[in-house]
């Protein structure tokens, strides 16, 4: 008798969420445990609701908060650009008629809709979750089955707390081995992208395993997580462990007592069976892995800072030398460049990828006992309210504003330059966050990827630097 | 939404790869509240340029876009899509699409037909040396025709038969409200809820 093959962490979530399975070319019909809406993806929905006179089925399982647009400095004044402010009452309207908890600006609990989630305790192992912004892959760090959807489906969920989709497929990133000291899970995720490419996840979940994956805190893991839509997948996920629960344990939505105890119990067996087989996998030894920045227009073309700007010339594949050829243009840079010598205008430390209080120390530490290079400015914005809380808490926000970088309130801010901080035409930042588009951070702004540590010894040098060029 | 079965307009070669939902839309043209007016934010940094396919005559009339692979990747904002039906799109023909691109395109009546990448040179040539040319797309027999050139896509089966019948995917859902309600009634009582008390 044929044994039945065991299963991997992303299809025990799954399984685990079937209303009603498809048949034939008709989808799975899947719970959503957790929804989060903000104020961009949102409006359309609500109103798709108003027309159709429906109700938001589950208000208590969906939560709110204001990110994408809101400013970081001057809080506490009416949202200037009209249009950003129209948006954000428009959320609050909303949140109001439906009955969803809203965090606004100001309060304590706003921040980045990727922070807000993990830091109250709301996202935990096996759940699904998903919002309209395609970083929810950052929360499948706690073993949830974590996606983005437009905003067609926000309205589903809305209306019915499921979503039909068709099973994703599954791979397994197996990092081994150790990293070196100084090189970070921004590193590592930015080398997977590089190596699989932007399509190479695609329609795939990314099981992320091994031993460097399972030595990383939490936040770490949110940030590999978070990037797994760069590489084109639906899903990131991470096996939750006993990291996952100390992080979890006395947050405010957290299990407590008898429940706690059941919860960690079932959380146990959401792991990838020994004999369940993955639909592809890619092995990377953690202790080659050095520094990693992008030098061009999307996330897949990287290098490790040691090295220069390729050549076009030299890549075989017709597409991808037309792609490389159209970056460097408009990234304009030399081949033979070495990254280390590029020079950049403005320092970008938050986002959901890198703004949470472990990326802020990690900078800070870099950055204690130096200055901000001349001609360059350093934003530094934290993930959320509570996070700022913590740095502030912690004495961070002096070392940043001794440094003569500027301290913020919380949101997405420059990473999509939704709000007033964006680079002007042809300025280059070095940017914790996610995304190098052209145009992403501001028109004719140009982007490189980095870590947070990189992030902090390239404000000091002023060209992309890492913490022992410091020394 | 309504039904799509065949669509027939002018041909538009996009010569790029992985064309993003920021090149499709930037995220300052995201404010509106509203699903219509933002073909003023469509592929806008380029628009700028007077060399862009889509400020040329006769394509700035079109409706079947031909791009290169990996069209959509990035951001899930479904503004991309409703750019590209605002300015009048009907069609994206790509040799790959982002997943969550397609999926939106999907629930909006926008076709993203997936084609062979062979083909898609041999439409841009023919869409090149001839500007203007009609281009059909069929989703009932899932064909692209243009002049001589012919060629199949692909799209999935629900998203196509949802597509050729205008279904509303919500009221698709609906029918199952008693298999929702049950399940609702096994899940874990542990798990979260966002209205409870916050613990400090």
């Amino acid at each position: 008798m044929v044994k039945p093959m065991g299963k991997t962490l992303a299809e025990k979530v799954w399984d685990q969420h079937v209303v009603r399975p498809g048949s034939g070319a008709e989808p799975d019909l899947l719970y959503i445990d957790l929804h989060l809406v903000h104020e961009v993806t949102s409006p359309q929905a609500f109103d798709g609701l108003r027309l159709s006179n429906r109700r938001v089925r589950r208000p208590d399982l969906t939560i709110a908060t204001e990110d994408h647009n809101v400013p970081t400095i001057g809080i506490e004044l009416p949202i200037a650009d009209p249009v950003s402010k129209t948006q954000v009452d428009t959320l609050r309207k909303n949140c109001a008629e439906f009955g969803i908890r809203l965090y606004p600006m100001g309060d304590v609990e706003q921040g980045i809709v990727h922070v807000v989630g993990p830091q109250l305790g709301l996202t935990q192992p096996g759940m699904t979750v998903v919002c309209g912004d395609s970083h929810t892959s950052t929360h499948g760090a706690f073993g949830a089955l974590a996606f983005g959807i437009g905003t067609s489906e926000v309205e589903h969920v809305l209306a019915t707390q499921t979503l039909p989709l068709r099973p994703f497929r599954t791979m397994a990133i197996t990092v081994d081995g150790e990293l070196r000291p100084g090189v970070t899970a921004k590193d590592v995720i930015l080398a997977v992208i590089a190596k699989i490419g932007t399509n190479g996840g695609q329609g795939h979940v990314l099981e992320y395993r091994g031993r460097a994956i399972e030595q990383l805190s939490m936040e770490a893991r949110m940030t590999i997580c978070n990037m797994s839509i760069e590489a084109g997948a639906r899903a990131g996920m991470i096996a939750p462990d006993d990291t996952t629960f100390a992080y979890l344990k006395g947050r405010p939505h957290a299990p407590t007592g008898a429940d706690w105890d059941d919860a960690v119990a079932a959380w146990r067996e959401l792991r990838t069976d020994d004999d369940a087989r993955f639909d592809a996998e890619v092995h990377i030894d953690a202790s080659t892995l050095t520094p990693f920045v992008t030098w061009g227009t999307n996330p897949g073309q990287g290098l490790p800072l040691s090295e220069r700007v390729p050549d076009p010339a030299d890549i075989p594949d017709e597409n991808e030398r037309h792609s490389a050829e159209k970056a460097l243009s408009y990234m304009d840079l030399t081949p033979g460049t070495p990254l280390r010598d590029i020079h950049v205008d403005t320092v970008f430390l938050g986002s959901c990828t890198n703004g949470r209080i472990e990326d802020l120390r990690a900078a800070a530490e870099v950055l204690r006992g130096h200055q901000v290079a001349d001609g360059v400015r350093m934003l530094v914005v934290p993930g959320s309210m509570r996070v700022r809380e913590v740095a502030e808490s912690e004495g961070l926000h002096q070392v940043f504003l001794e440094a003569g970088a500027e301290w913020r309130a919380a949101g997405c801010s420059m990473c999509l330059g939704m709000n007033p901080d964006q680079l002007r035409p042809g300025e280059r930042s070095a940017s914790t966050s996610n995304r190098n588009f052209e145009g992403r951070q501001g028109k004719g702004g140009r982007t490189h990827l980095v870590s947070p540590l990189v992030a902090a010894a390239t404000a000091v040098r002023g060209t992309l630097s890492s913490p022992e060029d410091l020394s | 939404m309504e039904p799509f079965t065949t669509h027939t307009g002018v041909g538009v070669p996009l010569r790029r790869s992985n064309v993003d939902t920021d090149q499709i839309i930037p995220a300052v043209y995201l404010k509106r509240v509203s699903r219509s007016g933002f073909e003023d934010g469509l592929f806008s940094a380029w628009r700028s340029d007077p060399h862009f396919v889509l400020n040329l005559e006769p394509f700035r009339a079109g409706s079947v876009l031909v791009a290169g692979p990996d069209f959509g990747t990035g951001s899930s904002r479904e503004h991309a899509v409703w750019a590209l039906s605002n300015y009048g799109f009907r069609v994206v023909i790509s040799a790959r699409f982002a997943d969550i691109f397609r999926g939106n395109a999907g629930k909006q009546g926008l076709l993203a037909a997936q084609c062979e990448q062979a083909d898609i040179e041999l439409l841009w040539k023919l869409l090149e040396t001839e500007p203007g040319t009609e281009v059909t797309v069929d989703l009932r027999d899932k064909t692209v025709r243009a002049k001589d050139f012919t060629a199949p896509f692909h799209i999935d089966d629900y998203t196509r038969w949802r597509l050729l019948e205008g279904l509303d995917d919500i009221a698709l859902t609906l029918r199952h409200e008693d298999a929702i309600g049950a399940f609702e009634g096994g899940r874990q009582r542990w798990k979260p809820t966002t209205t409870s008390t916050l613990r400090s």
